[in-house]
């Protein structure tokens, strides 16, 4: 379970101090399915990088199951990263020289598994997501969507509590946004936790919670703002 | 698959910049490789000339420069013979044998010849000993102090008068006798008992040398004191070929001749081979230089390949260490190029310089050249370090990207 107690983030660009999120708290209890919106420059894709344990709050905490992630030492927070967490990009970021099995094999590989059972788990998660076929290809020999199922089954080599994903369907059409979908909501079903940023309501709607962001701070979507209150 | 295999695929993926810059890494090594290799080949080649050689010192009438080894009879200048006893009776540490020498030119059946005069051991021990010192060992010198030579020098086989091309001395020679080189003895048709008229009296031939690639080919040898009475020079001599008995003996050797014979010149070897010696410390010295200088321009060329790999692979080191790589391990991964590169770089160049060596030699310095297994390792460790050390600040800047433009860049 992910627990965000005031959390802050500023940035200094060119002197002038922006806050991209301000004093945040959240709560996204395990096997949650979230959705994060909010227009462009709102924070989301900050919030989903400090819940990545990749940037540091300026203020605040950060606790997953228990444990401040940003008062672990960098190199136990990267091995915690590849142990509980996953991730999905808009634009599939696979390695362009490997081939779809040896993509998937990465988080395999830096978590230290023997070469055999690397390629073993990686063949068994293309088969799942339907690239059985596609194994010895290139990104560049396949699809956009074949590429996103490519990096699904890669975010799934670790078995992850927790998958984060930005903007997963942005680079794809709509009926392989679908598709997409599908695969999160069925990693979902497997106990998974899933944070999801997206500006695609249409996408938001799978998901079973809805957090959006404006200006930098963070609100359930049903909750009304401090201005709507008064 | 392990990190070393993700360093593999990923130099081929970009291998042209890498092999580029590479080059000036394997420039450094081939040309340490190939002029270490001439260099130290031409100084055994020299080092087992000189042994063969057996005499490595020459005493000189004061007036004569020596260009060649072989020719150092052939100036015309003379000393008195005198001297050969003179030094016999010295008894001097170091010296095996003497062989004087006096040159003049001839002809037979109209054929120019060099006529060499030699003294047979023989008679100066002889005249030695019946001056009184014939009670040492060692009827010429004292063999206090030397190391062994590879030319024996008074064993059996020298009295074979063949044996005058390797040791250039000879146990006994008559008066009416000769000894021919490999050359002339073709011109002149003649062999051993053939009858060959010098300056008006008929010699005959006990001998005819084996080839040596030398000027001796092309000589004639007869009895010192024929060769001074037929050409009326009287009791001279042109030059003293003394054998000494190690490089050691020899160097001591200089400075108790000069004192025996104040009047005449004193050449070692090691003083005609010093100039071609020298010549090979410089290309030894020049190669250290021409390496450090490629190998600096490699260093910085794959530096900057590096650091141009590092902008053009953010997003990759990105998703990696968002996939949980440690900054240790994108810094192992670039190092490890950096190693494939060096080895590469290090090998290549060995087996270039050597070929290179192996080809150019010959032609350049007359040397055969053998392969320096030192050289590879070397060559290999030197290009490893300075890869390794090249990339190590952009691998450190690879290791300290901040993950978080997976998204940023998105």
């Amino acid at each position: 379970m992910y627990c965000l107690n005031s959390v802050t983030k500023m940035y200094t660009r060119r002197g002038q101090t922006v806050a991209a999120l301000e004093n945040t708290d959240l709560e996204i209890p395990d096997n949650d399915f979230v959705a994060i919106v909010g227009p462009s420059g709102s924070g989301k894709t900050t919030l989903l990088s400090i819940l990545g344990g990749m940037l540091a709050p300026t203020a605040g905490e950060v606790l997953l199951d228990g444990q401040s992630l940003y008062d672990l030492p960098v190199a136990e927070r990267t091995a915690l990263r590849g142990e509980k967490i996953g991730f999905v990009f808009q634009a599939f970021n696979l390695i362009p020289w490997l081939t779809a099995v040896e993509n998937v094999q990465i988080p395999l590989v830096l978590s230290g598994r023997a070469s055999d059972d690397q390629r073993e788990r990686a063949q068994h998660l293309l088969e799942r997501v339907g690239l059985a076929e596609r194994i010895d290809h290139r990104p560049a020999e396949m699809s956009q969507g074949q590429q996103q199922r490519v990096a699904l089954a890669r975010t799934l080599a670790n078995d992850p509590q927790v998958i984060l994903a930005d903007e997963p369907t942005g680079n794809l059409d709509s009926e392989t946004r679908g598709q997409v979908m599908e695969y999160l909501n069925e990693f979902h079903r497997d106990g998974r936790t899933i944070v999801m940023v997206t500006h695609d309501t249409a996408v938001a709607d799978f998901a079973h919670r809805t957090i959006r962001l404006v200006a930098g701070v963070a609100r359930d979507a049903g909750e009304p703002s401090p201005a709507e209150a008064a | 698959m392990k990190l070393r295999s993700l360093v593999w695929k990923e130099l081929w993926q970009r291998p042209t910049p890498m092999l580029t810059s590479l080059l000036a890494v394997t420039l450094g090594v081939t040309a340490l490789v190939a002029i270490q290799n001439m260099a130290v080949s031409s100084e055994k080649q020299i080092a087992g000339e000189m042994e063969s050689l057996g005499a490595n010192v020459l005493v000189l009438p004061p007036k004569v420069g020596l260009q060649d080894y072989y020719a150092a009879d052939m100036h015309g200048e003379t000393m008195p013979e005198e001297f050969v006893t003179r030094l016999a009776l010295a008894k001097m540490p170091g010296v095996q044998n003497l062989a004087p020498k006096l040159c003049v030119p001839a002809t037979v059946d109209s054929i120019p010849v060099t006529l060499t005069g030699i003294l047979p051991r023989a008679e100066f021990q002889a005249k030695a000993a019946w001056q009184g010192a014939s009670l040492l060992m060692n009827p010429v010198g004292s063999d206090r102090g030397c190391c062994p030579t590879a030319v024996a020098v008074g064993g059996a086989e020298d009295e074979d008068p063949a044996a005058l091309a390797t040791t250039r001395t000879i146990q006994s020679l008559g008066k009416d006798e000769l000894i021919i080189g490999a050359d002339i003895a073709g011109q002149l048709g003649a062999k051993e008992g053939s009858t060959l008229s010098l300056l008006g009296e008929d010699f005959q031939v006990v001998s005819v040398l084996p080839a040596t690639g030398t000027i001796d080919d092309g000589r004639v040898f007869a009895h010192l004191h024929s060769v001074q009475r037929l050409s009326d020079t009287g009791p001279v001599i042109n030059v003293i070929e003394i054998m000494a008995c190690c490089e050691d003996a020899a160097g001591d050797l200089v400075a108790n001749l000069s004192t025996v014979l104040p009047q005449t010149r004193i050449v070692t070897l090691e003083q005609i081979v010093a100039t071609q010696v020298a010549v090979n410390g410089l290309m030894s010295r020049l190669s250290w230089v021409f390496f450090s200088i490629l190998l600096l321009v490699g260093g910085a060329s794959i530096a900057s390949v590096m650091y141009a790999n590092v902008a053009e692979r953010r997003k990759e080191i990105g998703t990696l260490m968002a996939l949980g790589a440690s900054r240790s391990f994108v810094t192992r991964m670039f190092l490890g190029k950096a190693t494939l590169l060096g080895i590469a770089g290090g090998f290549g160049g060995f087996l270039a310089g050597t070929v290179l060596a192996v080809i150019l030699g010959p032609q350049l310095l007359g040397v055969t050249v053998e392969p320096m297994p030192l050289l590879c390792a070397v060559g290999v460790a030197t290009a490893t370090v300075v890869a390794i050390a090249a990339s190590y600040l952009p691998a450190r800047r690879a290791a300290s990207l901040d993950p978080c433009l997976v998204f940023n860049e998105a």
